[in-house]
């Protein structure tokens, strides 16, 4: 990489200012066009069969009747999906996941898929299918499915990483162990131990868009994708490899995104738009309903946690352990893993072990959730640390600080970290207003910590300058929150000119190179370094054009708040050219000017908050208020710090959600009882009080303005913190997300059953 | 010569070691030795390690030299939401 993304210290003249977003208007007029807005001429509505059990072998699919049903135009199922997948085995898992071959492995999973010349013909084929299924026995519960009794989901997998190989299959995957020093040693020298099992339900991202997209294959074997992703590039690889295609034959272009949140970082429904495409050789548009959202999309796992933490009477934390069960749909996968990994991340701990189990269930398969996994890791271990250090007699705050991590601490997960901001958020928390505000009767204030990792990734970006001095920006991360706003202030910083000069656009596949997509909190971060660099790319093409303008040396030209400066006193008469000049001459002096930038973004640096909540909780319904949420995060730098701070509000609120009413609810015939916002409640602005945040700024070595991501660290410590409000109100412990009234209830009753029988 | 931690899993191919030492210069090297010493890593480099390096984790900057004296912690490739 020819580039330095080493953090240099500068001041800002744009990066840090909050200007209007470029999409603004378009989004709230309604203009912005999103997955299913998208439409081409002799377009076939797509729609997708299911299954209605949550354990069944396909015996047959018989599609003959509704392929003679008129207006039908194609029907496929696995059979038109071959496997093309080379043995990789997580494409493999997605592309089952597409289209059941086999076995449909939860309730909602698709066997076939038409494409009619409208919805209620599609709908009318999607019931001529017959398919032939034996039910199988299932299970959905992730405890229930690790017992030796549990009908085994696939019997091919064998537990990996335990000391014996397993003779018998099972339902989990694999077993991962973080951790360091000697657990018994420590919890020997401990005058307080806290243990506790937990409990966690399945939830979704809540994304308000479904999954939709506009596929056309044509009779010459190019395609192009219109698509609601994360990421289109990632996209066009799985949907090019599925369908046997070479990828620059097939164009993904991203709309704007109605939310994904890691629930829109693979392929659902994309490869069977196309195959059915392929088939009927016409456009097809597949729209998922919310019913399919949520039975056959993104969730995050359910788990089952338990923790045992011990401190000495002054304090400090001498061993702590978890065990970390996590749901992962019929599809092997790292949640519990990436649980173990961050349980404890918050703390400088001389003994500490973690151990992870993957668990099949008959559920839909696992997608990432902003920070996945963390934040049922950090209600678990938080609430214990609160429980501690009520035990000991300190103030949680300085509980926490006191055992906290900070630069040269053995972090949990293996490594020892560099300069990192969970002291500082902690500092900020113990001095925040907020802390000292008064509680009224029957409300609890309650605070937790969180960490997560951030990640980087391929990078590619281009940058035009027009004749009219104006600048287009490509690039190829998905605006999920804003990131063309800061992009465009960042390209305005290096190149000394107004925001306004700047419009940036995410190019289609076929316009720029390979992008990861925008997941690990990368967007802006990994965008942000390709952008500095096609900047000074882009200016050294101008110094050159300057210099031929002025017949002098290019080393006799600098670049100064957005000008060409012919530096020296023998240049004393000439005038500084500026970017618009500089643009208006470019086709004298060599032709159209830009600059280009591929990177591999590395250094993301990780990042830590502290949340702190009031509720207030009635005691006869269990009902629960939100009254007041203040996060405290560490940005690095805030590019537009409207939009961290929108990141820090978002994720609490999706937190708030979860830890109060979200989640999945299935019966015993292994079906989902509540496949719809009225039955799964997300918050609404009602529910909902301001939430307040506080930027920190300790700049990551590993970014020329110092940028970390944002975007997924403010979902991890609602859960605890809004458990802890929630016990300190109601007077018990609680143990079990969703804390939703019934079962804030039957805690309460229980705790007061227990106090009278004593 | 560096010292290399090995995750779990890691570990157990190694034969049961946490740590291996490895003359290696940078990422790519490091993940060519550890491949031809411990054939069973290559599925795991296939699928994506990433390399803490002094506490900085990178996932593909396989041109990352290995300073000496560093610490280099071997992680699964993490995913993102």
């Amino acid at each position: 990489m020819n580039f330095d993304p080493r953090y240099s210290g500068r001041n800002f003249a744009s990066v840090g200012t909050r200007p209007i977003r470029p999409d603004g208007v378009d989004k709230v007029t309604g203009r912005a066009r999103y997955g299913a807005d998208f439409n081409m001429a002799g377009q076939l509505v797509g729609r997708v069969l299911r299954s209605p059990h949550a354990h069944a072998t396909i015996r047959k699919i018989d599609t003959s009747k509704a392929e003679k049903l008129n207006g039908v135009k194609a029907v496929i199922t696995a059979a038109d999906l071959p496997d093309l997948t080379d043995g990789d085995a997580a494409l493999y898992d997605i592309l089952d996941n597409c289209m059941a071959r086999k076995k449909a492995l939860y309730d909602g999973h698709a066997v076939a898929a038409v494409a009619a010349v409208d919805a209620r013909t599609a709908r009318q084929a999607l019931q001529l299918i017959e398919v032939d299924y034996e039910v199988l026995p299932h299970v959905t519960d992730v405890d229930e499915a690790m017992k030796h009794s549990a009908p085994v989901l696939n019997d091919t997998i064998f537990t990996e990483g335990l000391e014996q190989k397993p003779v018998k299959p099972s339902n989990v995957t694999k077993r991962s162990q973080y951790g360091h020093g000697d657990i018994h040693e420590g919890f020997g020298r401990a005058d307080y131990v806290v243990e506790r099992s937990f409990k966690t339900e399945q939830t979704h991202q809540g994304y308000i868009e479904p999954h939709a997209c506009v596929a056309s294959v044509s009779s010459d074997g190019t395609a192009d994708l219109w698509v609601c992703t994360q990421g289109h590039f990632v996209y066009r690889q799985h949907c090019a490899q599925l369908l046997g295609m070479e990828a620059s034959k097939l164009r993904v272009t991203s709309s704007e995104i109605g939310g994904g949140f890691g629930g829109k970082t693979h392929v659902w429904a994309e490869p069977v738009a196309l195959a059915l495409s392929r088939k009927a050789g016409r456009p097809v548009k597949l729209v998922m309903t919310r019913d399919e959202v949520f039975r056959a999309s993104g969730p995050t796992s359910a788990t089952s946690i338990d923790v045992r933490i011990g401190a000495r009477k002054d304090g400090t934390i001498t061993a702590a352990e978890a065990t970390l069960r996590y749901s992962c749909g019929p599809y092997a996968g790292m949640w519990a893993e990436l649980g173990a990994m961050t349980a404890f991340a918050c703390y400088n701990l001389a003994n500490v072990r973690t151990v992870g189990y993957e668990v099949l269930v008959n559920r839909p398969k696992t997608a990432a959730y902003r920070a996945p996994s963390a934040p049922m890791a950090a209600f678990a271990v938080e609430s214990a640390v609160d429980e501690l250090a009520k035990e000991i007699g300190m103030d949680p705050v300085e509980f926490r600080i006191r055992n906290a991590a900070q630069e040269g601490t053995r972090s949990s997960y293996g490594p020892v970290y560099g300069p990192i901001g969970i002291g500082p958020t902690l500092e900020a928390a113990k001095n925040h207003p907020h802390m000292k505000a008064p509680l009224g009767e029957n409300q609890g204030r309650g605070m937790a910590c969180g960490f997560w990792f951030n990640f980087g990734g391929q990078t590619c970006t281009d940058l035009n300058i027009g004749m009219d001095g104006s600048v287009s920006l490509a690039v190829g991360t998905v605006d999920v929150g804003g990131s063309r706003a800061s992009l465009s202030l960042v390209a305005a910083e290096e190149l000394g000119i107004a925001y306004e000069q700047v419009k940036a656009v995410v190019a289609d596949t076929s316009s720029l190179g390979y992008n990861d997509m925008t997941d690990g909190s990368r967007g802006t971060f990994s965008s942000s370094m390709a952008t500095i660099s096609a900047a000074r790319n882009a200016i050294k093409v101008l110094r050159e054009r300057a210099a031929q303008m002025w017949d002098i040396p290019v080393d006799d030209v600098v670049w100064e708040n957005g000008h060409a400066i012919a530096k020296g006193e023998k240049y004393g008469n000439l005038a500084a050219l500026s970017l618009k000049e500089i643009a208006a001459g470019s086709g004298k002096t060599g032709g159209p000017i830009a600059g280009h930038s591929e990177l591999v973004a590395d250094g993301a640096g990780v990042s830590f908050a502290t949340h702190i909540c009031d509720i207030e909780v009635d005691p006869e319904t269990g009902a629960t208020k939100v009254l007041r949420y203040t996060v405290v995060q560490d940005a690095g730098k805030a590019v537009h710090p409207t939009y961290v701070e929108g990141q820090y509000q978002g994720g609490a609120a999706q937190g708030i959600g979860w830890a109060l009413n979200e989640e999945y609810v299935y019966g015993k015939d292994g079906r989902l009882q509540n496949p719809g916002f009225l039955d799964y409640r997300i918050p609404v602005c009602s529910d909902l009080p301001m939430i307040d945040t506080q930027i920190l700024e300790i700049p990551n070595p590993n970014h020329p303005y110092g940028v970390r991501g944002v975007g997924e660290t403010s979902i991890v410590p609602p859960l605890a913190a809004i458990a802890n409000a929630v016990s300190n109100a109601a007077g018990v412990r609680m143990t079990h997300i969703p804390m939703s009234p019934p079962r804030i209830l039957a805690a309460i009753e229980a705790e007061r059953g227990g106090r009278w029988s004593k | 010569m560096v010292e290399v931690t090995l995750w779990g899993s890691l570990g157990a191919i190694a034969g049961g070691k946490s740590k291996v030492e490895i003359e290696a210069k940078d990422i790519r090297e490091l993940f060519r030795k550890l491949a031809e010493q411990y054939p069973g890593f290559e599925p795991y480099i296939d699928r994506g390690i990433a390399v803490a390096i002094d506490g900085t984790i990178y996932r593909d900057t396989w041109s990352k030299e290995l300073p000496k004296g560093a610490e280099i912690f071997l992680l699964p490739r993490l995913a993102g939401g």
